[in-house]
């Protein structure tokens, strides 16, 4: 059944493409049924799997390489079946939320078309079971990313931010994709089954290039280090999007590739360990950021990158299970804090959290939720986000004690910023007119009320209280007893969470004064500068080089061809007055040619 | 007797005089007149070299005759081309018509 | 038996002799003739793609006559893998071309006259197989083309009619030097493609090798191969728009097809030894057209430049000499006719608005011609590789067959995917995004005959990109067929 479950979406984006505009609300609909269907067959997928463990359907033959048949299928075992539930689960409750949200808006029907279009290529690539089909749904994803970043065109940051979005994964796509190319001369398979059992010995350099590419790709979707300045201008799509695509799902996608191809990371530990300091990177930088930033979708932002770092640092220190129990409880959190700002935002039309404050008594249940979803992300027990970042820090204690550091700064900082965030937005004092700000319709609270039941309890499947029932389940030949118990961990997590949240209720409640870091507070201001660094050293010098090319080819290249046809022209000049048009001169030449030629003959007869 | 070297004589003056014909002539009509000439010259030719030399199947008169007709012809378009002249300049002098050059 | 090649190469010229007997100001009879017959021509080629057996190896539909018997010159016709998928890709644009060709303002029975003949000249150059009928109908193309491109251009079409005839009648006599050597080393003396495949990779490489460069030089004039591709934008530009689909669509892959069709068969050694030399200039294509594209203002010139990006793959995949590189190169010349056709048809379609085709002249379009802006997001993702878009299975098939032979080169190649996505991103930014312009937003969006040649067009894209053996299992056996020779 599994390989249907993309289809239902895939039919909803087809409907709304062509019968949108005369569907007009029901489109939402359509395309709310489309992924609740399908997440009832995950639902019934996950039972399946759970009875009969591992499956992977042939779909047929696609293309031949080499002569060899290129076969797509679906692959259902944990990972994917996880990522299956997440992804209909979050997508059902945020298209519901989106009925309100975009609530009269001219493109109405478009957008449920995009994000079911979306909804079925994030399904098809958690599925696909070998690279090319993995990679065709992965720039699929990419697509709809791009056309919803930029679906409010006419607003030109909106165009410019989908065409960064675009590219910036491009490049990521590109190594990915020559990663891909690596990978088959060397195994001469692309499926991911095969991957458990290659044999790097010998080719290890290759091995590890090949895993460094493909892990390229994961950079460029989840917005890592250092491919991750697109992700902060993509809010400028609809908050729905942004929850959806550049928080729940789509950047995770990069975290599931990594998760989907680790036998190949683990049998190169140099490959692992790169994924593990790219990650701490991009954790720790994107967290400092957001402790600065007063644009609230952009917080949310930079805390998806740093939060997204966290998982590629489990995952690169060996925590397989660790790395994808934060990518779900993740997707449900923080899912749930953008959809709790674009209640916001829609309640006070700005998204600048130094124009805002004391809007919990306005927005009862968007408040209640708001905290929940920080409290869940600042890793607070016993909601979802404690128990899936202690996994990390347990995994990274062990022997990356570099990597545990950047691991627990990160979640200090975490705490603190997510504190400020709900300390400025919700309470203290309204720094501006609030008095037509109003609570959400429902269609936007109900999936904020689902979503924080998700935010408080999903991670105590992954919790000793459950026996570690997560960690069983995503590896299940390991097996849920090897899981340890570190207390010492649990109170320094719980410990710094709370100091983070004290921090920040101290300076922005209390008005503490922070010793002035002015440098640094620029700094982080201007996030490391790097969007004008790579503008200074990437993009002004290739178009230049366009520019150059094009210069070089207009003056050099034609230059040659057309200065060839005029050093024709010139020669001919020369011998063009002889041409005078006057018959009877052509004639007088002919006859006196003739003459000439005549005596010589005849001189030469003469001479024999 | 009037042997082969007549009849070449003959046809070398007419010859030399439609050359010089056509070479001088400002008159369309004259320059056609005049490849008349080197036309007939040539034919006068043929006809003699089968008298003398020839071959019996009478080869030369043939040629002589498919040169009458594209001669023939060859005014006609000629004469065309005049007329075209003509209206176009309201004259018939070659040497004002240039239009070929370049 | 039915001649159907025959018919199908000599059908639109009997169109265009019936077009020269129509009173010239009934503009509508001709247009409806011309139409009526390029769209039975399309018929018959889906004829012969419906009858063409795909399992069999060797020629079909052959027609084979001695034409002139002193120098054993044959009228020798013939579909296989390598030309039936040109066939139908020549006989649909042309129908779709002459759909668009209603904007023709003035001469339209010259207009059309010309345009069967150069028809004409393409169907017989992808179907002759004799080298003397190749190259007739090789030179019978530039004729047509050059009065086209000539009389119904742009601004400046003088220059580009001129600098087009002369660039490729250039490559072509130095073809006829080729073909008239290979001619004379053939004993006994042939120009047949198939006994001269016999005999040349016979002959010692010195040899082998400048032929091969007699025939390079004039497909690579066509294909375009830098550095010979500056004929290319200037005649796009200026050409009237369906000529420019003609010449994108079918004209390039003449020179792609004769890569295939004679270099590699007669000329396999010299091909083996140049191959690196081939994947170079393939890879300079992508990378250095892509480049130029991006640099661009005017549309007609980005696609036109984008081609010569394009083209670097058919390069590199050509000169990957396996059969997925071959697959890859035959397949990408099959989607970039039908892409880079909608993509020139599309921006005829603002021209015909906006008399300008300046990037900053536009904007917002999304909001105001919604269909246009559907079709052309669609096939600028075609364009830019896409996967699941027929673009990307012929990019992506040309590069993972060169990967195992230039690993490096390749990889550098691949830079052009980022290149080109910038460049028609930037593009659709300019177009379609942003705030709408006071002037382009007036514009009305697309009537019903506009979208009328970009659906088909936009349905096979999708097609191809799902199913990509839909083409591909037609040169399966033509291409091993190819390996032999190596």
């Amino acid at each position: 059944m599994a390989q249907f479950i993309p289809l239902f979406p895939f039919l909803a984006f087809v409907i709304n493409i062509f019968f949108g505009k005369r569907l007009n609300q029901a489109s939402a609909w359509v395309s709310i049924v489309a992924s609740g269907m399908a997440m009832l067959v995950s639902i019934q997928t996950f039972f399946e799997q759970q009875a009969h463990q591992n499956g992977s359907i042939v779909l047929g033959e696609w293309l031949s390489l080499y002569g060899v048949p290129l076969k797509f299928g679906v692959t259902v075992d944990a990972l994917s079946v996880m990522m299956l539930l997440v992804v209909t689960i979050v997508a059902t409750l945020i298209k519901i939320y989106s009925v309100g949200y975009m609530h009269g808006d001219p493109r109405y029907s478009r957008y449920f078309a995009y994000i079911s279009l979306f909804t079925a290529s994030m399904l098809g690539l958690v599925l696909a079971d070998n690279f090319i089909l993995l990679y065709i749904f992965w720039e699929g994803v990419g697509l709809c990313s791009y056309l919803l970043i930029a679906f409010w065109f006419e607003r030109p940051a909106a165009a410019k931010a989908g065409l960064k979005a675009f590219i910036t994964t491009r490049i990521g796509d590109t190594g990915f994709l020559i990663g891909i190319f690596l990978l088959l001369s060397l195994t001469h398979s692309l499926r991911f089954s095969d991957l458990a059992h290659v044999n790097v010995a010998g080719n290890e350099t290759f091995f590890m290039v090949a895993a460094l590419l493909i892990f390229f790709g994961a950079v460029g979707k989840s917005a890592q280090f250092p491919l991750h300045v697109w992700l902060p201008d993509a809010m400028e799509g609809p908050t729905a999007i942004s929850a959806l695509i550049h928080a729940a799902t789509m950047v995770a996608a990069g975290v599931y590739l990594v998760a989907r191809t680790f036998p190949l990371f683990l049998a190169n530990p140099a490959a692992l360990e790169f994924v593990g300091i790219i990650g701490g990177i991009s954790a720790l930088m994107a967290a400092s950021i957001a402790t600065v930033n007063n644009d609230i979708k952009r917080v949310l932002a930079y805390s998806t990158v740093s939060q997204l770092g966290l998982m590629m640092l489990g995952l690169g220190v060996g925590g397989y299970a660790a790395g994808t129990f934060h990518l779900m409880t993740h997707a449900f959190f923080k899912a749930l804090l953008f959809l709790c700002a674009g209640s916001v935002i829609h309640a006070v039309h700005s998204q600048d959290i130094r124009t805002m404050g004391g809007l919990f008594a306005k927005m009862k249940i968007t408040g209640m939720t708001f905290i929940i979803g920080a409290l869940a992300l600042a890793g607070v027990p016993p909601l979802a986000g404690f128990w899936s970042k202690d996994e990390i820090l347990l995994s990274a204690y062990h022997g990356h004690q570099g990597l545990f550091m950047v691991a627990v700064l990160t979640s200090f900082l975490t705490a603190f910023y997510m504190a400020r965030l709900i300390f400025l937005v919700l309470f203290g004092k309204p720094r501006s007119d609030i008095s037509h700000a109003h609570e959400s319709p429902v269609s936007m609270t109900f999936p904020l009320i689902v979503l924080s039941v998700f935010a408080i309890f999903v991670g105590l499947i992954g919790s000793p209280l459950a026996g570690h029932a997560f960690q069983a389940f995503i590896l299940p030949h390991e097996g849920a007893h090897e899981v340890e118990i570190n207390s010492m961990i649990m109170w320094l997590s719980v410990l710094i969470a709370l100091t983070g949240i004290v921090l920040a209720f101290l300076v922005y409640m209390k008005g503490l004064k922070l010793p002035a870091f002015g440098g640094l507070y620029r700094l982080l201001l201007n996030k490391y500068y790097v969007d004008e660094i790579y503008q200074e050293i990437f993009v002004k010098p290739a178009l230049a080089v366009c520019r150059g090319a094009f210069g070089f080819d207009f003056r050099f290249i034609d230059g040659i061809v057309n200065g060839t046809a005029s050093c024709v022209q010139r020669l001919s000049a020369i011998f063009r007055p002889l041409q005078t048009g006057l018959v009877q001169n052509y004639l007088l030449f002919q006859v006196v040619g003739i003459i000439i030629f005549i005596l010589i003959l005849g001189g030469l007869c003469f001479r024999f | 007797m009037i042997s082969l070297n007549h009849y070449m004589f003959l046809s070398a003056i007419l010859f030399c005089i439609g050359v010089f014909g056509v070479l001088t002539r400002r008159n369309a009509i004259g320059i056609l007149i005049s490849i008349e000439l080197i036309l007939n010259a040539a034919n006068i030719n043929l006809v003699a070299f089968q008298r003398y030399l020839g071959t019996p199947d009478g080869l030369g008169q043939i040629f002589a005759l498919f040169v009458v007709a594209i001669a023939a012809a060859g005014s006609v378009v000629g004469l065309v081309l005049v007329i075209a002249i003509y209206r176009n300049g309201k004259n018939i002098f070659v040497d004002n018509f240039n239009l070929m050059k370049w | 038996m039915f001649p159907l090649l025959s018919s199908i190469i000599f059908l639109p010229l009997a169109a265009a002799l019936g077009i020269l007997l129509t009173p010239r100001n009934n503009v509508r009879l001709i247009r409806t003739f011309a139409l009526s017959a390029t769209f039975v021509v399309l018929c018959l080629s889906v004829l012969l793609v419906i009858k063409f057996n795909s399992a069999l190896p060797g020629v079909q539909f052959v027609e084979h006559h001695l034409w002139i018997a002193p120098m054993n010159a044959w009228y020798f016709l013939g579909v296989d893998g390598l030309n039936v998928a040109m066939v139908f890709l020549t006989a649909l644009l042309g129908f779709l071309a002459c759909i668009a060709s209603g904007g023709i303002g003035h001469s339209q029975k010259e207009y059309f006259v010309l345009y069967l003949i150069l028809m004409t000249g393409m169907l017989g150059t992808f179907l002759a197989l004799d080298l003397f009928l190749f190259y007739i109908f090789w030179e019978a193309v530039l004729i047509p083309m050059y009065f086209l491109i000539g009389i119904w251009g742009g601004p400046r079409k003088e220059y580009a009619a001129m600098k087009f005839l002369l660039y490729t009648l250039a490559g072509s006599v130095i073809m006829l030097v080729g073909i008239l050597v290979a001619y004379f080393s053939a004993s006994p003396h042939t120009f047949n493609m198939f006994e001269l495949a016999q005999v040349m990779p016979l002959f010692d490489l010195r040899l082998q090798i400048f032929l091969f460069l007699s025939f390079y030089i004039a497909f690579a004039i066509k294909v375009p191969v830098f550095p010979f591709h500056t004929w290319l934008p200037d005649a796009h530009v200026e050409a009237p728009t369906p000529i420019s689909v003609l010449l994108a669509g079918v004209l390039l892959k003449m020179g792609c097809y004769g890569l295939f069709r004679i270099c590699l068969p007669f000329f396999p050694d010299a091909t083996q030894y140049f191959s690196l030399s081939l994947a170079v200039l393939g890879a300079i294509n992508l990378i250095y057209g892509a480049c130029v594209a991006m640099a661009q203002t005017d549309f007609k010139k980005m696609i036109a430049y984008s081609s010569v990006s394009h083209m670097g793959f058919v390069l590199l995949g050509f000169a990957s000499l396996n059969i997925t590189g071959f697959n890859g190169a035959l397949l990408e010349m099959f989607n970039h006719g039908i892409i880079t056709g909608a993509m020139f048809l599309l921006v005829g379609v603002l021209y015909d608005r906006a008399h300008t085709r300046e990037l900053d002249q536009f904007g917002g379009l999304s909001a105001t011609m919604p269909k246009y802006a559907f079709f052309l997001t669609f096939c600028t993702l075609g364009s830019l590789g896409l996967p699941g878009l027929s673009g990307f299975v012929g990019e992506f098939l040309s590069l993972i067959g060169a990967y195992p032979v230039f690993p490096k080169l390749t990889a550098i190649s691949c830079l052009g995917l980022i290149i080109t996505a910038g460049y028609f991103l930037f593009m659709i930014q300019k177009v379609l995004l942003g705030p709408v312009n006071p002037v382009a937003g007036k514009y009305p969006d697309m009537n019903k005959w506009e979208t009328l040649t970009l659906v088909p067009l936009s349905v096979i894209i999708a097609v191809v990109g799902v199913y990509p053996a839909a083409v591909i299992k037609f040169q399966q056996i033509a291409l091993e067929a190819l390996l032999i020779f190596k």
